[in-house]
């Protein structure tokens, strides 16, 4: 194929071959799955292209085991991917916990297809959504994004590194299979042109007693010491203190989990990313995200034509919720449309922040909402305006 | 404007990768935005499948063939099962040595796998289908269609596949001169 | 009440977290031994303590890695195997023990057993066989002799138990080895060699649970299943029995067979380069 880490060009590819080129142009130094359709052409790209830079590609045994192998593998310093789908997330939330705990930065792909269970192997959902946010047990926090297009996979796998390794938390790309599997244009930049955030890292050498759990900053993110750099460092699943120690105490499991979350909220401005679309007199305010947001832009499109004050917020992040941005529309705006592919996740996110009535547009899963379904739905609540 | 194509035909005949390739083609070496989906899964398998592409000057929002401008049918299984879903007035195009058309409609026909088997290689016919239908539909440059077919298939089979592409194209052509 | 003998220095103080001590295992219990044998080996192996990593699972004999002042991960139940695959192909110099017991690794761990060992990568296990669950406190698990009692398994366990060097050598590990926490040295000496074996290497400990197993099967004190190890432990070498007789049963009167099982030079797990043109 070629021995270049980034591919510099314009190619005709699909989201899952996106995402992986887009693991590779942020520098992936681990990747470790297990086939899942419709995910696994982004292991089977990597197969291929990681051994070509010198990169560690590995088949593990299953989810469960996949999961664990990028925790270790990020831990040892290398930026580490998993991509599953379905059945396969469901595994990955045990230890997406222990990623979330031991603030280990990793991406974790989730081609998004319709559940529960087995579901619709093959065709697309975005019923996930709670799961990404909630799907371990305990509390804590995730970021995650969704892609709406094949050139968006690419540069949303970067971003999720770069997030992953700048907060120490799992980051998920919440693609789906319409985006997985549709082929468009994408553009890769020139190498120079990729960012790169590193890793905060300890400032002295190893002598006396490094903390890799002391949030010193204002970001409350603590730098991370790898395996074989003479920190002796120790990460534990269960509730620990600032050395890593575990701590079993309500006072250090208050103290460890809040910072947990606070580390996400205090950030969320630098984290979150929306788009907008003729949102700045809308009445009506359309939410959606990944492949549903291309419905839901040419519904926009339509019924501006015919006169509805409608707008689109594109969702580009989905953890952490847009709040802020949210409650600023919800100043002007008489009515909420949420368009999702499931049966109303992220429109019970929207109704907790907002007192305007919120309509959901759900089909769930299979096929992708189209354009009419979400037009009709504005031209309902625009009769009722 | 917004252009629908469907290509189709029963598995093997090479039906994804004339999507892929016109998709390249039209998203790569033309100044246009181009989407291209194919089925998935139990659907994929057997019987008719197709491949599609959506081409506009604009973004493209909804990714999806709903009633194609162009219709391709490489088997007739493919135009039995795909004819109805194309738009009134669509262009159809067919393999005519595979395909028998209903009377009543009104299609562009080359006997594609004919051509292919001549040029000694019958897994070819999909890209004598490519040069016809860029010539019948003048929906791409020759020359890009060309690129993307030496970026798409293995070097070693560049020559056979341009060969493949002219015999379609020109055949195209020399039908029209002959109207 | 014997003395309190206070020690200025001890020869583990650069290994061992003393600011983590006392430790959580009972009296009796056989897991500070392996812990001992493993940091006595690390030292002796040549290569530098910060190259060396531990990891473990959940149980008891998980604790391991949080005492050690090594790089140290106590990852998830059943997960430490997986979770120490990624620290190797993270970072292939760096030297990966995975010390854990017999449920995590055997049971909910079981399929990362044998896969690893069918990978053949070059992780130095050690397993702490009690033959039960100890932490949750005396269950039946992997390993739990057919008729033994449990928490789990009042009516005695009407299970087979695994025979796990049987179990390893057929999933592909280059040194499999038994040992039981009255073996000290020869531990020690076992788990330096496993340290000169690329590979995968698997050693397991039969360890004293008096609480959790002992106390369900009239086996009071830690001393007493010393005591039983040291009249029906039976040395084999390589060879001299098929690896299907290796099974135990510690609450019958029948040998523990021990010693070095396996060893042999397979390839260790490799990962994927590309094939050179031509
Ligand atoms: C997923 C999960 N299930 C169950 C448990 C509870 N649990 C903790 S330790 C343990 C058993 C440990 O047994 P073993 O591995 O033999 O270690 P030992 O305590 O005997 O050394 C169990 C079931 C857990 N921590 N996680
Ligand atoms: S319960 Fe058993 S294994 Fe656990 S510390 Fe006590 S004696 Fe040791
Ligand atoms: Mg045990």
């Amino acid at each position: 194929m070629s021995n270049r880490r980034v591919l510099t060009g314009n190619h005709f590819m699909n989201g899952d071959i996106a995402t992986a080129e887009g693991a590779m142009a942020a520098r992936i130094g681990f990747f470790a799955g297990y086939p899942i359709t419709p995910s696994t052409e982004v292991a089977e790209r990597l197969a291929r292209r990681m051994p070509e830079v010198g990169d560690t590609f590995i088949q593990m045994e299953d989810e469960l085991a996949s999961m664990a192998a990028i925790i270790g593998g990020s831990l040892a310093g290398k930026r580490s991917m998993t991509a599953t789908s379905g059945p396969g997330i469901s595994l990955m939330m045990e230890n997406l916990g222990l990623a979330a705990m031991m603030e280990a930065p990793c991406v974790v792909v989730n081609i998004q297809r319709g559940g529960p269970s087995t579901g619709l192997p093959t065709l697309a959902g975005q019923s996930d959504i709670m799961q990404a946010r909630w799907g371990s047990h305990g509390d804590y926090r995730i970021i995650a994004y969704s892609p709406w297009s094949p050139q968006e996979a690419f540069d949303l796998t970067v971003l999720s590194f770069n997030m992953a390794d700048r907060y120490r938390v799992p980051t998920l790309l919440l693609a789906d299979e319409v985006i997985g599997h549709m082929v468009e244009r994408v553009v890769i930049p020139e190498e120079s042109e990729i960012e790169h955030w590193e890793r905060k890292k300890p400032t002295k050498p190893p002598n006396g007693r490094f903390k890799p759990f002391e949030a010193l900053d204002d970001d409350l993110v603590p730098p991370i010491a790898h395996a074989g750099e003479g920190y002796k460092v120790h990460f534990t699943g269960l509730t620990h203190d600032e050395r890593g120690y575990p701590d079993m105490t309500p006072d250090t499991h208050q103290k460890l989990v809040t910072r947990l979350v606070e580390k996400i909220r205090v950030n969320a401005d630098d984290i979150i990313r929306t788009e907008d679309y003729q949102l700045d007199d809308a009445k009506i305010v359309l939410i959606s995200f990944g492949c549903t947001a291309r419905s839901a832009r040419r519904a926009v499109r339509d019924a501006r034509e015919q006169g509805i004050p409608v707008g689109l917020l594109r969702m580009i992040s989905i953890w952490p919720f847009p709040k802020k941005i949210i409650k600023e529309l919800a100043s002007n705006a008489d009515t909420f449309i949420v368009a999702e592919m499931n049966l109303g996740q992220m429109s019970r996110e929207v109704e907790r922040h907002v007192s305007q009535p919120v309509v959901g547009v759900n089909h769930a899963g299979g096929e992708m909402i189209s354009p009419e379904k979400i037009l009709k739905a504005i031209k309902e609540v625009a009769g009722d305006v | 404007m917004r252009t629908e194509i469907r290509f189709s035909g029963f598995g093997g005949q090479g039906v994804v990768l004339m999507g892929y390739i016109m998709g390249n083609a039209l998203a790569l070496h033309e100044a246009l935005e181009c989407v291209m989906t194919q089925a998935y899964g139990p659907e994929a398998r057997g019987g008719a499948s197709s491949s599609n592409i959506v081409v506009s000057k604009e973004p493209i929002d909804y990714p999806f063939v709903q009633e194609p401008d162009i219709l391709v049918a490489l088997s007739q299984e493919a135009y039995t099962k795909f004819r109805p879903t194309a738009k009134d007035g669509a262009t159809i195009i067919i393999d005519n040595g595979l395909v028998d058309p209903s009377a009543e409609d009104n299609t562009h026909g080359i006997p594609a796998t004919q051509f292919a088997e001549y040029l000694g290689r019958r897994i070819v016919t999909n890209v004598v289908m490519m040069g016809f239908v860029t010539a019948v539909t003048g929906i791409a440059n020759r020359e890009s269609v060309e690129k993307a077919i030496e970026a798409t298939v293995k070097t070693k089979t560049i020559p056979l596949n341009l060969k493949a592409f002219a015999a379609g194209f020109d055949y195209a052509l020399e039908k029209e001169l002959a109207k | 009440m014997s003395e309190m003998i206070v020690v200025q220095d001890h020869p583990l103080d650069n290994i061992i977290r003393k600011d983590r001590m006392p430790h959580i295992w009972c009296p009796g219990c056989g897991i500070g031994i392996v812990m001992r044998a493993y940091a006595t080996a690390i030292q002796e192996t040549g290569i530098p303590l910060d190259q060396h990593v531990v990891v473990s699972g959940i149980g008891c004999t998980g604790r391991v890695a949080g005492y050690m002042d090594i790089d140290s991960y106590h990852s998830t139940h059943g997960r430490a195997l997986p979770f120490a695959t990624g620290i190797k192909l993270g970072n292939p110099d760096l030297t990966v023990t995975v010390i854990s017991g017999d449920g995590d690794l055997a049971s909910i761990g079981g399929n990362h057993l044998i896969h690893a060992a069918r990978r053949n990568i070059d992780l130095k296990v050690i397993c702490v066989n009690n033959f039960n669950y100890g932490m949750t406190g005396g269950q039946v698990g992997p390993t739990t002799p057919t008729g033994a009692f449990g928490t789990t398994a009042p009516y005695g366990n009407p299970e087979l138990p695994f025979n796990l060097p049987f179990l390893l050598a057929a999933s592909g590990a280059n040194y499999v080895s038994r040992w039981t926490t009255m073996h000290i040295r020869e531990m020690k000496k076992e788990f330096l060699y496993t340290y000169s074996k690329p590979g995968f290497t698997f050693t397991e400990i039969i360890s004293p649970c008096p609480i959790g197993f002992g106390k369900s099967n009239n086996i009071d004190t830690g001393l007493e299943e010393m005591e039983l190890y040291r009249r029906r432990c039976e040395l084999v070498r390589p060879g001299e029995l098929p690896l299907d007789d290796l099974d135990i049963n510690l609450i019958e009167d029948k040998p523990i067979y021990v010693g070095r099982f396996v060893d042999r030079d397979n390839p260790p797990f490799s990962p994927a380069k590309p094939k050179e043109e031509k």
